[in-house]
């Protein structure tokens, strides 16, 4: 990576602690922020938060690892996930999920070669009463059928068009 | 965005005027204010049913550890539990008296900052949330000298989960918002005595503020005069499964399982998971039961298996979601949960015997006891009720019943 995109990273970063301020509790909203702007949380980041908040990286990789909307790894840009739990496998989740692998070429927990899309499961989403049910990024989908799931892809195929924002891994973050 | 509307019946809380609940709050002392909800008998609705003017009454008899430091406000809106979305509906389309609600809890207690734990799944509510929020600022409902009470200020800000059922739990919800991983902590010392930053803190559910409103508004005996003696006022379930109308309903507590199923076209029902995946699993033969903290108790999770429905699909589907979501801090709920997987796995093979079911029984009885909260404690309860009732549809499977009918 550039040197000069490690201290925009960096005073990114810096920005972002100012906002939410120096204190340990505000680790959580810094890292969800650094999340929403890269896809992930990658190393050279969470030593910039450990150096700004005065915590051990190890600290800061500690919480990463514990919730499963951060992530330390490479996501897609879009992360497409399908509720596993009870209510949306009783309306036929299963499906849904065999023709997200089919529309993207992967299984769930890849991501497209291209960075685009990563296939996740979640856990009951709060729409157990129109399942089976899907968040893509923070976007709802519901009742979805799997002749849905093209047009669903296809959405985000646009927006992406739209506004391509680079993921930091892809610089090799 | 594609959610339809969850609502199946009218609410309360459509009767309740904006404002006039916090209007008749303001009007009283705070010793008052918690004599009020004392009298309308509320109990949590978030799960576990402790009354809410005893909490309330801790926290505001609680000191700060140094002067300077505050009392802190906090709505659990985490709403993790399998089968539940009446928070997502409260949040939606009654934000105002959940945020009404917060700030009597702050009055009763004197807390000058609320929080909003909301969970990361209900990110696209948060711009709402924000904007509801912006306006009561604006109106001078937040921010200093409300309603015109010298010196009484309070405001509310809205933190993010990010993806861990756990983080429901109020001591790991606490963990969460201080910046750590989202394991539970010993209890004693509780929230009401040492919870964010060590401070005095009340973490109530959404439901449970959106009531303390409705409550104000409409006066204490209106709640307590509905549901039953040990489980007052109106309470919101989440109707999910094999139904024919599925979403959100207000009922009294004390209804029966067989009124409720009549009510949302799931007569035909072989069982009924009531609470989520930490509740229990009631076979026809007990929809005589009431719904009520005395009888079988709720967050207002229901979730309804028709006559085909393989049961043991269903606790199968239960202990992958406890295996996945358990914080990995104690031995009985990190290992339990994975043993009693393998056991359902064996019980599909049709290669369990009687005596090793005994055996997984046994421990889900001491993850019962051992674990440390409230997550190890009740996830073995799915799978022990539906090896109660069904023990014949499980056992001495062939190859061709594996997997049942997933
Ligand atoms: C594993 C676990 C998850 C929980 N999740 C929630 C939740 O999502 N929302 C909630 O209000 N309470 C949840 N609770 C209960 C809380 O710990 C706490 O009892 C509740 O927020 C208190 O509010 P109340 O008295 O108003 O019900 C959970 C408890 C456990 C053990
Ligand atoms: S019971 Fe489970 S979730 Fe609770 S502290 Fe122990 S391991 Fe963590
Ligand atoms: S079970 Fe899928 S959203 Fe609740």
């Amino acid at each position: 990576m550039l040197v000069s995109q490690q201290q925009r990273i960096q005073e990114d970063i810096r920005a972002m602690v100012d906002k939410h301020g120096r204190s340990r509790s505000s680790l959580l909203p810094v890292l969800q922020e650094i999340q929403a702007r890269w896809s992930s949380v990658p190393d050279f980041a969470m030593q910039v938060v450990a150096d700004e908040l005065g915590l051990h990286p190890a600290e800061v990789y500690g919480v990463v690892s514990f919730y499963s909307f951060l992530d330390h790894g490479p996501r897609g840009r879009f992360v497409v996930r399908l509720c596993r739990t009870i209510s949306c496998e009783l309306a036929c989740k299963s499906r849904i999920a065999r023709q997200l692998e089919n529309e993207l070429g992967i299984a769930f927990g890849q991501t497209t070669p291209d960075g685009r899309f990563s296939l996740e499961w979640a856990n009951c989403l709060g729409l157990c009463d129109q399942g089976p049910a899907l968040l893509v990024n923070d976007r709802v989908w519901t009742r979805v059928t799997p002749d849905q799931v093209h047009a669903i892809i296809e959405d985000c195929r646009k927006v992406f068009g739209a506004h391509a924002a680079q993921p930091a891994h892809a610089s090799g973050a | 965005m594609h959610v339809i509307d969850s609502r199946k019946t009218p609410f309360t809380f459509d009767s309740v005027e904006r404002g006039a609940g916090l209007a008749a709050a303001l009007k009283l002392s705070r010793a008052d204010i918690i004599a009020t909800v004392a009298a309308s008998n509320l109990r949590g609705r978030g799960g576990a049913g402790f009354p809410t003017a005893t909490k309330w009454n801790l926290a505001a008899a609680a000191r700060v550890k140094n002067e300077g430091d505050h009392k802190y406000v906090v709505c659990n809106a985490d709403e993790g539990e399998p089968g539940t979305f009446k928070d997502r509906v409260l949040l939606s389309d009654y934000a105002e008296l959940v945020f009404e609600g917060m700030t009597i809890a702050a009055r009763a207690i004197g807390a000058p900052r609320g929080i909003v734990y909301l969970r990361g799944e209900y990110l696209y509510l948060r711009p709402h949330l924000e904007t509801v929020l912006r306006h009561r600022r604006e109106a001078g409902l937040l921010g200093s000298d409300i309603g015109g009470i010298a010196g009484f200020v309070f405001d509310i800000e809205i933190r993010m989960g990010s993806g861990a059922y756990v983080c429901g739990e109020e001591t790991a919800l606490i963990e969460s918002l201080e910046g750590q991983r989202g394991e539970p902590r010993n209890r004693p010392p509780f929230p009401v005595d040492t919870g964010f930053l060590g401070q005095p803190t009340v973490v109530n559910n959404v439901e449970t503020l959106a009531a303390v409103t409705a409550i104000f508004a409409n006066g204490p005996d209106a709640f307590r005069l509905l549901g039953s003696a040990k489980s007052a006022g109106f309470k919101l379930f989440s109707v999910s499964g094999d139904c024919t109308a599925p979403g959100v309903y207000e009922f009294p507590l004390g209804i029966t399982v067989r009124h409720l199923l009549e009510q949302v076209g799931g007569q035909d029902a072989k069982a009924v998971q009531v609470g989520g995946a930490s509740g229990v699993c009631l076979p026809a033969a007990q929809f005589s039961r009431r719904i009520a903290f005395e009888d079988v108790g709720t967050g207002g999770s229901i979730i309804v298996f028709g006559p085909h429905r393989d049961m043991l699909a269903v606790a199968r589907n239960f202990m992958e979601f406890f295996v996945e979501e358990s914080c990995g801090q104690c031995t009985p709920c990190r290992i339990g949960n994975v043993k009693i997987l393998e056991g359902i796995e064996r019980l599909e093979r049709g290669e369990c015997s009687t005596a090793y079911l005994k055996e997984l029984r046994a421990l889900g009885e001491t993850m019962q006891l051992a674990s440390k909260c409230g997550l190890g404690q009740s996830s073995p309860n799915a799978f022990l009720s539906i090896m109660d009732h069904f023990q014949d549809e499980v056992l001495g499977r062939t190859p061709s019943l594996a997997g049942g009918e997933r």
